[in-house]
């Protein structure tokens, strides 16, 4: 177990030094950042004056090494337009974007979960139909679009539920929901076809025949085996939805780092751009790492290969 | 993006069940704005700032030297009682006793002093050009100070009505630009209470702010501006009566907004003008253009009463100055004016030896249906021209490199008022400069350096009209913002595109 986790913690901190890299070009190469700094009432002039004042016409190479050696203290500088740390930015608008991220997947899997089961233990019910088309409709539609209907609805017509910000919790119940069934159908549908397969297998049938009741084989037997694509999904998409919130963020004007990420990157405010795509770099490995390790801890087999 | 068609949606329902009444918060005295579909304030210490959201903020909160009346554009005493050109390159001021700064620093001589060595010597001052004229500026006494120009700066005092606020010198010493960012102290109508960089920030009115200033006092008590980016939602929370105002409409929100009850939408005039740039000097290597034949062709090609009339609408009218006609110097009479007419476009390109036209790449930062029809005019006369629409900091990157022959953009002047905040920033042989005439640059720095007003207008004239003879830029149309607020709110429009949230009431 043990080689099993120093593996697997190697592999993780190659990939960070790569994304850092490939962080680094990309956010350089993309464009001339001076520009987006001067602002749009700015003329050729203020760009060149700006260009030399923030350090461009500088070697990329030494521009690459002199951030490495501040990120891996923990200093990620300042934003080249708030007059703050990123490190505080970051601090103050992570949690918005965790809570969103966190309460979306959970609501993706109390939707997902219970469905999915249902519509294994009874496939093409009423239930199995229903789940299908919550899925083809959650996958289909667009994301803003959701959010924007739930706004009407909800925000304008009903007006039972805030329409932006983040002054209450009441403020987060749209987000999450729009957030959230993005990632439903996927997780959905893996649960079903995984439950079915294991409904069907032996291991389930030598269960009955022994006489165990219903309940117990359906969590303690059939729902562990499931699980294991489950977890290592969910933890993709959680990822994918620290992305994603970027723009359910917009739309609500929730302060996190998804809307923060979006402005810094028009902006070409680089060292902003450039710690949170390393923050989300580094959930994204943590959290492969946690499912790896989750379903080490499920599957012993996992464990040895 | 394109969610127009959920605006229909959204007021339909809104109408259909007759929702209205969680309207203004009178009861509280609060005016709660919604800005920053067009980018957030990042930065409240607009010197390191630019972003017109900071000018607004900047116009509450602070004072400058001098005020220009926004309806007359007069000059008013603000900071200062009065001042006189002591020579050409010395400007004396008399400053206001009795002015205090939100933190109860009593304002004086030092604070301008302070302020101005400190903004024109920084390098980091986002817009060095408002301030980089400043040569030195004096202490005479306790309350009279004296500006030196490097040069001859007679548009001094315009520049001063401009985002050039005076700041308090011992808290900035002690605080610096972070500290001034994240708790703004000024003397302005409304004290900041609260700030959230990038999400929301609370006013509240200053009760002391009646010592004189053109700036009324504020009639309403608490401001709450919250960034919110998407137009859509900031539609849906003015519909909702989450915010009483938003000055970030578009022409056919503001057509779909006027029939809704309890809202109102307008249109104001603005100071910006928008036209297409042409690379007459040849910096992007393409030859046509460089002709003046092929440039009074695009002139005469382009439909711009069609266009405002059927795309931008409302307040917007075609210009043919390569400025705004409010501003100082910007003579209307001078310009030489181009009809729409398919014929005359096509001989001049046939004289230019293009008879059958040629093909070009235009570059765009401004709404895409005008940069289409423009494009459609030209294909009238035989011009194939492809678009390039980009967002402003890749535009702004494509032309710095030369790769752009003609270019439909805008220009807001940073709100000053004078011929010199655009003319004599885009033909001073500058990297801004796309036509590099030698004479116009010439008569420029005459009439930005004269003292006499004639003298100005008559070379910033003359320049005007070799501008528009040589179809350097073809001028097209004035901007116009648009407004949609809550109809209690008695809200006044400026044509120098500044909020002035001491200006509204509530009905």
């Amino acid at each position: 177990m043990i080689l099993f986790v120093l593996k697997r913690l190697f592999s993780a901190f190659l990939t960070l030094l790569v994304v850092s890299v490939l962080i680094f070009l990309l956010a350089h190469l993309a464009g001339d950042p001076a520009i987006a700094i001067a602002g749009k009432e700015s003329t050729a002039e203020d760009i060149a004056r700006i260009r030399v004042h923030y350090g461009f016409d500088r070697p990329l190479i030494e521009q690459y090494f002199a951030w490495c050696g501040r990120a891996l203290s923990g200093d990620f500088g300042r934003s080249y337009h708030y007059q703050q740390t990123v490190s505080d930015m970051v601090m103050t608008r992570l949690p918005i974007t965790l809570t969103l991220g966190v309460s979306a997947l959970c609501f993706a899997l109390a939707i997902s979960l219970p469905l999915g089961i249902f519509a294994a233990i009874r496939p093409n019910s009423l239930i199995d139909r229903i789940s299908l088309v919550i899925a083809v409709v959650g996958q289909a539609m667009p994301t803003f679009w959701f959010a924007l209907v739930m706004i009407v609805f909800f925000g304008l017509t009903l007006r039972w539920l805030p329409i932006s910000g983040n002054a209450s919790w009441q403020n987060f119940i749209m987000p999450t929901i729009a957030l959230g069934y993005f990632a439903t159908p996927a997780l959905m549908r893996l649960t079903r076809a995984g439950m079915i397969d294991a409904l069907e297998s032996d291991y389930i049938r030598t269960a009955r025949a022994k006489g165990l009741g219903h309940a117990s084989i359906l969590f303690k037997h059939a729902l562990r085996n499931v699980m294991i694509p489950v977890v290592s999904v969910s933890a993709v998409q959680f990822g994918a939805m620290l992305g994603g919130s970027i723009v359910i963020e917009q739309i609500f004007a929730l302060q996190g780092i998804g809307w923060l990420s979006y402005d810094a990157t028009v902006r070409s405010d680089l060292p902003v751009v450039q710690a949170i795509t390393l923050i989300i770099a580094v959930f994204y490995v943590l959290l492969t790492l946690a499912a790896d390790l989750i379903n080490a801890l499920l599957d012993p087999r996992i464990r040895i290969g | 993006m394109k969610r127009i068609g959920l605006f229909g949606l959204m007021t339909a329902l809104t109408l259909s069940l007759g929702v209205h009444d969680a309207r203004a918060d009178k009861s509280d005295d609060t005016l709660r704005i919604a800005w920053g579909s067009n980018g957030v304030m990042h930065n409240a210490d607009n010197y390191y700032g630019n972003t017109r959201a900071g000018i607004w903020f900047t116009k509450s909160v602070w004072d400058t030297l001098i005020e220009r009346d926004p309806v007359t554009l007069e000059y008013k005493g603000n900071l200062a009682t009065g001042w006189t050109w002591i020579d050409d390159t010395t400007l004396e001021f008399k400053l206001r006793q009795g002015v205090r700064f939100h933190n109860g620093e009593p304002f004086d001589a030092d604070d301008v002093v302070y302020t101005y060595t400190r903004m024109s010597t920084d390098e980091g001052v986002k817009i060095k050009r408002l301030v980089n004229w400043i040569g030195a500026v004096e202490k005479i006494d306790q309350y009279t100070v004296r500006i030196r120009t490097k040069t001859a700066f007679p548009q001094a005092i315009e520049y001063l009505t401009g985002p050039l606020p005076i700041y308090p010198n011992e808290y900035y010493e002690k605080v610096g630009s972070e500290g001034m960012s994240n708790m703004p102290v000024g003397t302005g109508p409304y004290k900041v209470v609260n700030m959230k960089p990038g999400e929301e920030y609370t006013l509240v009115r200053n009760d002391d702010y009646d010592w004189g200033s053109p700036k009324s006092k504020a009639k309403i008590k608490h401001v709450i501006i919250r960034e919110i980016p998407d137009i859509q939602t900031q539609v849906a929370e003015l519909l909702a009566g989450g915010i009483d105002m938003t000055p970030d409409l578009t022409t056919d929100l503001v057509e779909k907004l006027q029939g809704v009850p309890d809202v109102s939408a307008e249109q104001a005039e603005t100071l910006r003008i928008y036209y297409i740039g042409l690379d007459a000097a040849g910096r992007s290597g393409v030859k046509p253009v460089t002709d003046v034949r092929v440039r009074r062709a695009i002139s005469h090609a382009v439909n711009r009463k069609s266009i405002v009339d059927n795309l931008m609408r409302g307040a917007a009218k075609v210009i043919d100055t390569p400025c705004h006609p409010k501003q100082f110097g910007c003579v209307a009479s001078a310009a030489v004016s181009y009809d729409y007419n398919v014929e005359t476009a096509k001989k001049l390109l046939a004289e230019a030896g293009y008879p059958d036209g040629f093909e070009l790449d235009l570059f765009a930062e401004a709404p895409a249906h005008e940069a289409e029809a423009i494009i459609g005019d030209l294909a009238a006369v035989g011009i194939q021209a492809k678009l390039n629409r980009l967002p402003w900091e890749a535009y702004a990157d494509a032309l710095a490199k030369n790769k752009a022959s003609v270019f439909l953009t805008n220009w807001g002047s940073n709100s000053l008022a004078d011929a010199a905040a655009i003319i004599s920033y885009f033909f001073s042989n500058n990297a801004d400069d796309f036509a590099r005439d030698a004479e116009v640059t010439e008569w420029l720095k005459v009439a930005d350096t004269s003292t006499d007003p004639e003298k100005r207008k008559e070379f910033y004239g003359k320049a005007i009209k070799r501008i528009t003879e040589q179809s350097y830029v073809l001028s097209l149309f004035t901007g116009v913002r648009s407004y949609g607020y809550d109809s209690n709110l008695n809200f006044i429009p400026f044509v120098d595109e500044v909020l002035r949230f001491h200006e509204y009431s509530w009905k």
